[in-house]
């Protein structure tokens, strides 16, 4: 899961990176509206924590400009101002979740779970196919009930292909997936981590397609 | 307790009282005057006539006829005058029936007072040589006091009666005029603490319109600065709880993360988010203070005395810039508290030292023109972006240049301490380099005659 975090306090900014890191999403910061419009024009996140006090504006002007473009990335508000009228008016203009400051690290990441698994239409915090089972809360995988514990980028590989199992994935769509803008990206760690993964939860649960990518193996093949 | 209302009371009741002892009095002397007047007339009469009808009828027949005669003219004051009739050589030839045995001459002729048995007397004699009969007609002094005493009883009675109807009507009348001060006091009372909506002006009488005027205008005074303080509150408030957030953030990855590496990361960030609100919460009790305006004491001071004193207290760490203080500060008088100008010094100082790289120069010097005095520091950071600078000094106002340590109260609160020693602060992005550089100016003109700045040498 990659989220974009739109804060301009740096100690905080931080918090949320490490914070929600330690849920196996993978973040990347801007401090500045500009910078959000700029890297969610480029980039593609599975959902937006943002402030509304920033330094160039107010995220709900972000916010208005994203739903304006038709965008319907789930956003979820973080700000100081959570008083009522501020909460209604941060929702009805478009966005997703509110959640005040100071937060619960814990809830905060259930409510991007949340909105992210709702973007995706599904209500229910598994994901299953073809024998394979997702805890997105927990970060767990069971393979035919037997649950099997995964790395953070082990997780994130297996959740992103199930996401949309008949989907191909290609490496580099992977690697957006899992890598932030800062972290290096060594040339071959995808096919590492695809490989731990094949002999955690079986070797024919993930297909190559050479030269194009990877996706879950439908049942019946 | 002081109250017009009684004040006013007593004092038209004592006036109305005191005019009346006053109109007493006045009646009273002239009431005895003319009750002297009147009755000398009638004793000076009386005698007059007892000689003339002792002179054609003769005295033998006189002493029957003066009882009758006399009680019939004189009503109930008759039995008051007595007559005496003597020859001129000292024989008592008649007297009336209420008279005295002694005689009431005191060897004058006219009007006399004398004193008979510890009776006072008023007495007209009358003689006639040819007669050879001296007439004397007197009466008792006491009787006319007492006549004039029933007068004036006559006149106070009614007076004493009114005294408490007219104190009634003055207490009354009071009330009615004091009317709109209590329901003025009323409607203040039953106000709450925040209600500062100004007085209702219509009916006033326009002897308290200009209090009620100069209520409404400190309620408006009073409002604005409650205004500001919830202001102030709300934005303190709101700018707590992004660091409070990281704080509780930080700790719980310290609590949940598994491997050291993060933890002791997560620990480090919470110290600096706990120093970072600690600066913040005394950032804003500073401003509490310069708003609340204790540090009013204006001295005369050396700049370079605090400006050195500043930048020899910073940690040492805070020494990787090149600190220059121009001598030239060392000469430098200005008039200001010392406590706001080693505030302002001291947050211009660590501004510079917080927005500069690694290797910077920070210079303070002064200059001294027309205009008045300068102390300005200059760096060599990024500046502040143009468009920024008018913002600069308000209250939380952080810009793209920031330092994560700041919490957009630094220049504001230069700018207030500035402003307690009569000063204003300037900021300039530098000309010649990158770089900011914040001028205090101690202007002449508002300073001058009082000689408030001054460069010697």
């Amino acid at each position: 899961m990659r989220i974009l975090v739109v804060e301009d306090d740096a100690l905080l900014a931080d918090s949320l990176r490490v914070g929600l890191g330690l849920y196996g999403a993978t973040l990347d910061v801007v401090t500045t509206c500009t910078d959000g419009q700029a890297a969610l024009a480029t980039d593609e996140f599975d959902a937006v924590v943002l402030d509304l006090m920033l330094p160039d504006g107010s995220g709900l002007d972000l916010l208005a400009t994203l739903r304006a473009r038709g965008d319907r990335i789930p956003v979820l508000l973080l700000t100081a101002l959570d008083e009522v009228p501020h909460r209604i008016r941060g929702l009805d203009a478009g966005a997703d979740d509110y959640l005040g400051k100071p937060f619960d690290l814990d809830e905060l990441a259930a409510r991007v779970r949340a909105i992210t698994r709702r973007q995706q239409g599904r209500a229910s915090p598994y994901v299953s196919y073809n024998g394979v089972t997702l805890d997105l809360a927990r970060l767990t995988a069971a393979v035919d009930g037997t649950v099997i514990s995964l790395s953070r980028r082990e997780f994130a590989i297996l959740s992103a292909l199930m996401d949309r199992p008949g989907i191909v994935l290609s490496k580099s769509d992977l690697e957006a997936r899992l890598y932030g803008w800062q972290e290096e990206i060594e040339s071959n760690t995808v096919e590492v981590h695809v490989h731990k993964l094949r002999s955690k939860i079986g070797r024919y649960k993930i297909e190559t397609l050479r030269g194009v990518g990877y996706r879950m193996r439908p049942s019946s093949s | 307790m002081n109250s017009l209302k009684r004040k006013l009371f007593f004092i038209l009741v004592a006036t109305t009282g005191f005019i009346w002892i006053a109109a007493t009095c006045w009646i009273y002397i002239g009431t005895t005057q003319e009750v002297e007047n009147v009755l000398d007339s009638r004793l000076q009469e009386a005698a007059r006539m007892v000689l003339s009808l002792a002179s054609s009828d003769g005295i033998g027949s006189f002493q029957k006829d003066a009882d009758s005669s006399h009680a019939a003219e004189f009503l109930t004051y008759d039995r008051e005058l007595s007559c005496q009739i003597w020859s001129l050589d000292g024989r008592l030839v008649a007297r009336s029936s209420g008279s005295p045995n002694e005689s009431l001459y005191d060897n004058r002729t006219g009007f006399a007072e004398r004193t008979i048995r510890g009776e006072k007397w008023r007495v007209f004699t009358a003689e006639d040589p040819t007669k050879n009969l001296r007439v004397l007609v007197g009466d008792r002094l006491g009787l006319r006091e007492t006549f004039v005493a029933d007068i004036m009883k006559g006149l106070l009675a009614p007076m004493f009666l009114a005294i408490p109807i007219l104190a009634f009507l003055i207490w009354a009348s009071l009330n009615q005029g004091l009317r709109p001060l209590r329901v003025l006091a009323v409607d203040l009372r039953r106000r709450n603490a925040d209600d500062l909506t100004p007085v209702e002006t219509k009916g006033i009488p326009k002897e308290i319109l200009p209090m009620i005027f100069s209520l409404n205008s400190l309620f408006e005074r009073v409002g604005k600065a409650l205004r500001h303080e919830r202001q102030i509150t709300a934005f303190a408030a709101h700018e707590l709880r992004t660091p409070l957030a990281s704080l509780r953030a930080q700790a719980q990855i310290a609590v949940k993360a598994r491997d050291t590496n993060t933890q002791q990361a997560a620990l480090s960030q919470i110290l600096f988010a706990v120093d970072r609100t600690t600066r913040l919460v005394r950032q804003l009790l500073t401003i509490a203070r310069l708003d609340s305006g204790a540090d009013t004491l204006l001295t005369a001071l050396n700049v370079g005395d605090v400006v050195e004193e500043v930048v020899d207290t910073l940690p040492p760490s805070d020494r990787t810039v090149n600190v220059i203080v121009d001598p030239i500060l060392r000469s430098t008088v200005v008039t200001a508290n010392r406590d706001s100008l080693l505030l302002a010094i001291r947050n211009l100082h660590e501004n510079a030292v917080r927005h500069m790289p690694r290797r910077g120069t920070i210079r303070w010097s002064a200059e001294a023109t027309i205009e008045g005095i300068t102390v300005f520091v200059e760096d060599t950071g990024p500046g502040i972006p143009k468009e920024e600078l008018a913002l600069a000094t308000k209250r939380f106002f952080r810009g793209r240049n920031k330092s994560s340590l700041g919490s957009g109260l630094g220049l504001s609160i230069v700018d207030m301490a500035v402003r307690t020693s009569g000063a204003r602060l300037r900021l300039l992005n530098r000309q010649d380099t990158s770089g900011l550089r914040a001028e205090m100016v101690w202007d002449a003109r508002s300073t001058q005659g009082s000689s408030k700045a001054a460069v010697i040498g």
